[in-house]
Formats: structure tokens, sequence, C-alpha cells
């Protein structure tokens, strides 16, 4: 159990029998008031955001929720699943539920799934990924101003910028926080 | 945290203060923070010292010393809150608490004006000022210029939430509506003092003489910051026993240790006619400093121990 005093950002709760992230928060207390603590929540499972204000003598139960490292297998229609590396275990999320974690994920990717009880709610792509470049325009030799960059295409239909010198076939690592360009990778 | 220069700015000012009311004819106290029994203050957890207890505020033993005879005293000292921990609000901070025999709460609003002002003039080198009398504080241009505006809660309520008072503490939902809606909209241009609480709200202050409804209490805002509190005082040692007597039991209602504070009760009949305020110091330095958070003006934070 959590009581109001445990609120902090980061935190995260169960309401209505469903998981909250604490995003924002803030302690106020009037004079001779009592203790308010002010919150911006998003729904784990489905991202709505919402405010709510609490007293001290309010509860919250802690979510069950844990992380266990699986390896994607295959996408059929908007099922894409994935195999418990320990267990062998095999669950499905929706495409929906991926979201834009698509853009970076290839088969046999080692990921972590965030369940609530035994539901999957969430997936952690690995920080960085090296995915194949498959449209590039070729490089204009002789271009040496350096600064520029160029659009390319990866594997998983991903457009990002990357420098001129890049290629169609290459290999580049991207970083999946911010979908960048980080460097060419020699395999 | 403060750098030696912080720490430099905040000795001036606690120097600027002490001479505000040196020259106003105060006496400076020093009264014991660890007490057998407190106030009781059904929104405010103490910290236990053995079997004792760290003060919430120096207003029990200032207020003895006023049945004592002494007319006009002011003391800036720690005082500790349990569980109050925010942007705003620290577990130990110092206040600056006084008391005046024979004024009434709008003598201290008065007051808070004019000591302002002379902090203006004496402490120009203080980042949050301009030379024409303007604090900046965060997104706020808050003029100095007096004198400052006087709403009444109702009033507040009515302008910045559009609901009325009765209503709201009907629902149970003052506190939510004040720190929500209408302490954001206050003291954004000018300070404000809101003023003429409901009564269960100032269980420490007089009520009006015509309307046992409202107690004579204000709080200074500045900049949406709540910077002081101040009231005409409760003397009568009857009507203060009955509210002490429904703060004991919403305490004891939540399972909190409260106990009627016997000697106190015993001297206010000697204190006659009186207004206090007590005024946030780190809050008044971190407004002068220009910093946003409380932790910025102090010495030390906990975390830091």
């Amino acid at each position: 159990m959590y009581t109001a005093s445990d609120l902090r950002k980061g935190l995260k709760i169960q309401i209505d029998g469903e998981p909250y992230l604490v995003t924002e928060f803030d302690f106020s207390k009037p004079g001779k008031g009592q203790a308010l603590y002010r919150t911006k929540m998003r729904n784990m499972i489905t991202g709505v955001q919402f405010t709510q204000t609490y007293r001290s003598n309010d509860k919250f139960d802690r979510p069950n929720l844990e992380e266990r490292n699986m390896q994607f297998l295959y996408a059929q229609d908007d099922e894409y699943h994935f195999m418990d590396t320990v267990s062998f275990e095999q669950i499905f999320l929706t495409k929906e539920q991926l979201g834009d974690n698509l853009s970076f994920l290839i088969d046999n990717m080692e990921v972590q799934v965030l369940f609530f009880g035994e539901r999957p709610i969430d997936v952690t792509l690995p920080t960085f990924v090296n995915l194949e470049v498959t449209v590039a325009d070729p490089w204009a030799k002789g271009d040496t101003s350096g600064t520029d960059t160029k659009p390319v295409t990866v594997q998983t239909g991903f457009q990002l910028q990357v420098p001129p010198f890049v290629e169609q076939g290459d290999k580049i690592q991207i970083d999946t926080r911010t979908g960048s360009y980080i460097t060419r990778v020699k395999e | 945290m403060l750098t030696p220069q912080g720490l430099q700015q905040r000795s001036d000012l606690l120097q600027a203060i002490r001479s505000f009311f040196f020259e106003g004819g105060y006496m400076e106290v020093d009264t014991p923070l660890r007490l057998p029994v407190l106030l009781p203050e059904s929104n405010i957890v103490p910290f236990a010292s053995e079997d004792w207890y760290l003060h919430t505020s120096p207003e029990l033993c200032m207020k003895r010393l006023l049945a004592r005879g002494c007319s006009q005293i002011f003391q800036i000292c720690h005082c500790f809150r349990k569980e109050e921990s925010g942007r705003i609000h620290q577990p130990e901070f110092t206040m600056l608490e006084w008391y005046h025999k024979g004024w009434g709460y709008f003598d201290l609003m008065r007051e808070c004006e004019a000591l302002l002002a002379l902090l203006c003039r004496l402490l120009p080198q203080m980042p949050g000022l301009s030379s024409e009398g303007t604090l900046s504080w965060r997104e706020c241009r808050i003029s100095l210029c007096q004198p400052w505006d006087r709403l009444t809660v109702a009033a507040a309520f009515r302008q910045h939430a559009g609901v009325e008072v009765d209503e709201v503490l009907k629902l149970g939902i003052f506190d939510e509506v004040l720190v929500t809606a209408v302490e954001p909209k206050l003291g954004r241009e000018r300070p404000v003092f809101l003023y003429d609480y409901p009564v269960a709200l100032g269980s420490l202050a007089r009520c009006r003489p015509n309307n046992r409804q409202v107690a004579e209490r204000f709080e200074l805002y500045i900049g949406g910051v709540e910077l002081a509190n101040g009231f005409s005082e409760l003397v009568d040692p009857e009507e203060q026993r009955h509210r002490f007597s429904l703060e004991i039991e919403r305490l004891r209602g939540e399972g909190k240790d409260a106990a009627m504070p016997e000697t106190f009760l015993a001297d206010l009949a000697l204190v006659g006619e009186t207004a206090g305020i007590a005024l946030g110091f780190d809050r008044l330095f971190m407004l002068l400093m220009g910093y946003s958070s409380l932790a910025e003006a102090m010495p030390f934070i906990i975390e830091e121990l």
C-alpha cells in the first residue's frame, strides 16, 4: 500500500484496478489547511492522462508490475508474438500497444516486456539497435560540405536523416529513444 | 543550498528585519523550541522529541510572554512540521513571528506593507527587486507600491473560482478550491491580503463582532505564495477552550495525540486585545532572491544532511 505522502514523480500506483504512472507532482498546504498532493498521471495501459488532487489519508495499491526478457518471434496480422527467453512462454502484444516501437522492432530482437499481473502492457527496446538501410540515394561524390544529411529508409520502413556517406545495404545504429542516427556499423 | 554570497544576503535580510522591529519599539524574544504540550491544530503534525514535541510555531510561548506583561515582541526561530515537503515547504524552516498589543488585524496588514517598504529601501541589491519597487518572481512582475490589495475570502472565491465559500465548505473542498483555483491568482500584480476566513479555519483568531461565522484572520500572498498569516488574537479563554476542544476531537478522530494546553489557557485571560502574525522567513528570502523553490533559499536542505 502507498499513502498520498509517498506520491512523487515516477511512482507507479494502482487505481480502480489499473496501473498509473505519476508524471507530475506538487505538494500544497494552505495555511491552517490540510496537505494536498496534486498529481498528473498517465494510465499505463490506455495512455489516458488526468490530474487529481489527493489528501494525506488517501491510499493506493501497488500495481503488480514485472519486466521480463523476451525475444520477438513474428508478427501475424496485428499481433506481435514474443517468447520468454527463460520459460519459453509465448505472448503477444497488439500493433496499437507497440506504437512507435514498431519503427525499430526486427525478428529475434531481445526486448523487455512489462507485465501488469499476467497481462503484457508495454515493451522497452534496447536503447541502441542496428538496422539495415534499404533505400538510400547514392552519395554524390565531390559533395564535401560535410554538414549535409540525407533521408534513408531502414528495413522496418522507418525513415531518418543520416550523413551522406551512408549507402543502401549499410547497417546503422539508431537511438530508439529519439529515433536518431548514431553511427555506421561494420559487420 | 546557498553560496557564501547567498548566505551573506540571508544575513543582511535578518539584520534588516531586526532593525525594522527594533525601530518600531519591539523586543526580540527567544522561547523554547521543545514543549510538553502544543496548541492543538488539526492539520499540523509535530515531531516528537522523547515524550515532548518540537514546536510547530512559537505562538504558545509568545502569548504567555504577552500575559506576563510584554506588549510588543518579535521572534525569529526555527519551526518543525512533519510531512511538509515540497517546492515551497520544508519540514524545518525559519519563522518570523510578532505580536502587538492593542492592535487588530488591519493594523498588522499596514505593518506588513511598512516592513516590505523598509526592506526595499535597505536591500536594493536583492536580485528580485528593481529600483522602482517591482519584485520579479518566476513569471510575475509584482508592484510593491502601497497600498496593497485587500480581498475577503468570500470575494476571492467568487471572483477567482466562481463559487460561494459556504458551498465549498458544505462540500468539504475549501482547501482544494483554494489551492487549485484561488491561490494561483493571488498577488500576481501586487501583494494581496486575503482576509475574513470561515471561523473553523481560524481557531486562534477572534470572530468579527458582528458575524460569528467569520474569523479576523488574514493571509498575505505575493506571486501566489502564501507569505504570512495574521489574526486579531482570540483572548477569551472560554471560547478558546471550546475551539481547542473541536480541534482535539478532530485530531483524536484521526488517531492522533492531543491535549488541552492548560497553562496557555490560564495565561490567556491576561493577554488583552492583541494582533499577531507569522511570516515565513525562508519564503520571503526566496521571493527577494528570485529563487523558484524554498530549497534554494535555505543554508541546508534535508537531502544534504
